[in-house]
């Protein structure tokens, strides 16, 4: 093999091996509590208690946040995200849609810190007004402001999938007497599913992963929420929050491996979820 | 044999593409119930005529039109015409199988839906008759919800034959619908457009000669966009009038 070739796949090779380090280091690190701990109630209690004695650490709360959060981040990003891909990809004029994605792909490289900064000083003040909340630092503001984060992966990929339809399709489609309304949603639409799908599921994982803006918005507080329009802590605002804190080692710092583990766990499923929805689509075809 | 009514009349047809002269002052009157072919080198603005029969062009920028295309004596072209009911009545078929991905049964369904047909048994009876018609049923009857992707190249042409036949066209254009098939496939279709002659009047763009002579009633020869030479087909394989004509179909020019 010449070196060059060499070369690549040790790069290749490099990849795997640290994402593969890495799962197992936060695997390695969560253990020692997964040891001590025998029954399911870490995922089923409500209380996180680090410096009581014993100390309790139960994440029910912090998995029902990120669950509500995400949700509410892809229930109103997804019909925004969807539509506009459809119009980038189907309505506007071709030259209008190509410095559109210009300008969107631009948006990736907001930092989330600037997200939340907004989602704090405009979104939760003017959430408390509407809602009449005492305070607008609530799953529901940070769900908002992650559906806005959520559009650049959701809109490219689906306007990506929306343009790989075959063009013959529309052809035999306009051909029969439908109109270009009709064309869209009866058969590119359609004909994009499974990539849109991936999609959605891509900027799902986006959303569960996503700290910085949750840490910021979301409120904090430490149990079980009752509804979205109570503040919370998902599990990435929670080990962001704590894993300074805690002493290395410490039965606190299992924990927040532990609850890494769990979120890496969600991840990887959604992912592989929507790869499996690609690698099927690619198989039909 | 008498002569039919004439379906479609072309009359000083130009078409552009920007400041491309792609098909120039084309007359031609094409008989009712016949199969008319269009033969012509590559560029020679053959698919380019066929589809301003549906006006398919037409979402082609830059795309300019003069002259008059008539159809049943109105042009269609004219200002107020409703492309989607002329694209009802100008069914095409085009060069390579597109079946939507969806099953037999929807791909056929299609367009009545369009129309806003719900009635499961009347939409049953349209994808069976249409099916029938092209010469699929018998082959696709015990599967009609497996995916149209499902069904050979040749197959897959006369669904998508079947799902123009389901709108009720009166004319049919076919552009070169079998050239990506093997000849066993494209002998089915040939069959498949002496049959649909009967009710339709079929307008095929073909790049084969034999085919042309086979199937085809009248042939019209074009070359760099002009009509050399219209006339019965048994004329233009036998005594064709331009020496052009007469160059390309004895192969002498590609």
């Amino acid at each position: 093999m010449p070196y060059q070739q060499k070369l690549v796949t040790v790069a290749g090779y490099t990849v795997l091996l640290l994402t593969a380090a890495i799962f197992l280091f936060v695997a390695a690190q969560a253990w020692p509590f997964f040891r001590e701990q025998v029954d399911l109630s870490f995922f089923t209690g409500d209380r996180w208690l680090p410096v009581s004695s014993p100390p309790t650490f139960q994440i029910k709360g912090f998995l029902v946040s990120s669950l509500m959060i995400t949700t509410m981040a892809i229930v109103v990003g997804c019909p925004l995200g969807i539509l506009s891909a459809v119009s980038l990809a189907e309505l506007l004029p071709r030259q209008v849609s190509v410095r559109l994605r210009s300008v969107f792909e631009m948006t990736v490289g907001i930092p989330s810190v600037v997200f939340g900064f907004l989602g704090l000083t405009v979104v939760a003040p003017f959430v408390a007004r509407v809602f009449n909340l005492n305070t607008g630092l609530t799953g529901f503001s940070a769900g908002l402001v992650l559906s806005v984060m959520v559009l650049p992966t959701l809109v490219s990929l689906a306007d990506e999938a929306l343009r790989a339809v075959p063009r013959e399709y529309a052809e035999a489609s306009y051909a029969l007497g439908a109109t270009r309304w009709q064309t869209i949603w009866r058969v590119i639409v359609p004909a994009a599913r499974s990539g849109i799908i991936a999609a959605v599921l891509l900027a799902m994982g986006r959303a569960i992963g996503e700290t910085m803006t949750v840490l910021m918005v979301a409120g904090g507080r430490l149990t079980t929420p009752g509804s979205i329009f109570e503040p919370m802590r998902p599990i990435t605002a929670l080990i962001a929050a704590e894993v300074t804190n805690a002493a290395r080692h410490s039965e606190q710092y299992h924990a927040l491996f532990a609850a890494g583990l769990v979120l890496f766990a969600i991840t990887f499923a959604v992912n592989a979820i929507a790869a499996a929805v690609i690698v099927g689509k690619k198989g039909a075809a | 044999m008498v002569e039919n009514k004439h379906k479609v009349s072309l009359k000083d047809i130009s078409i552009f593409y920007g400041k491309l002269h792609v098909v120039k002052h084309v007359s031609v009157e094409l008989p009712e119930n016949e199969i008319t072919a269009i033969i012509g080198p590559s560029g020679s603005g053959k698919s380019t005529l066929l589809r301003s029969l549906n006006r398919m062009n037409d979402h082609i920028n830059g795309m300019r039109i003069t002259g008059e295309a008539m159809i049943d004596n109105q042009n269609i072209y004219a200002d107020g015409v409703d492309v989607v009911m002329l694209r009802r009545k100008v069914g095409m078929v085009f060069q390579r199988p597109n079946p939507f991905p969806k099953s037999i049964y929807e791909n056929v369904a299609y367009g009545p839906k369009l129309q806003g047909l719900r009635s499961k048994a009347e939409l049953d009876i349209i994808v069976e008759n249409s099916l029938r018609q092209a010469a699929l049923w018998d082959e696709v009857k015990d599967r009609l919800h497996v995916s149209g992707f499902d069904l050979s190249g040749g197959q897959q042409q006369r669904l998508c034959i079947a799902r123009s036949l389901a709108v009720g066209p009166e004319v049919l254009l076919m552009d070169e619908p079998a050239s990506a098939l093997d000849p066993a496939a494209t002998a089915k279709i040939e069959e498949l457009m002496l049959l649909l002659k009967r009710t339709l009047t079929v307008v095929v763009v073909t790049h084969n000669m034999q085919q042309a002579a086979r199937v085809s009633d009248h042939t019209a020869f074009l070359l760099g966009g002009e009509l050399v030479e219209y006339d019965v087909t048994r004329k233009i394989f036998t005594t064709p009038q331009d020496k052009r004509t007469d160059d390309y179909i004895s192969g002498k020019m590609g």
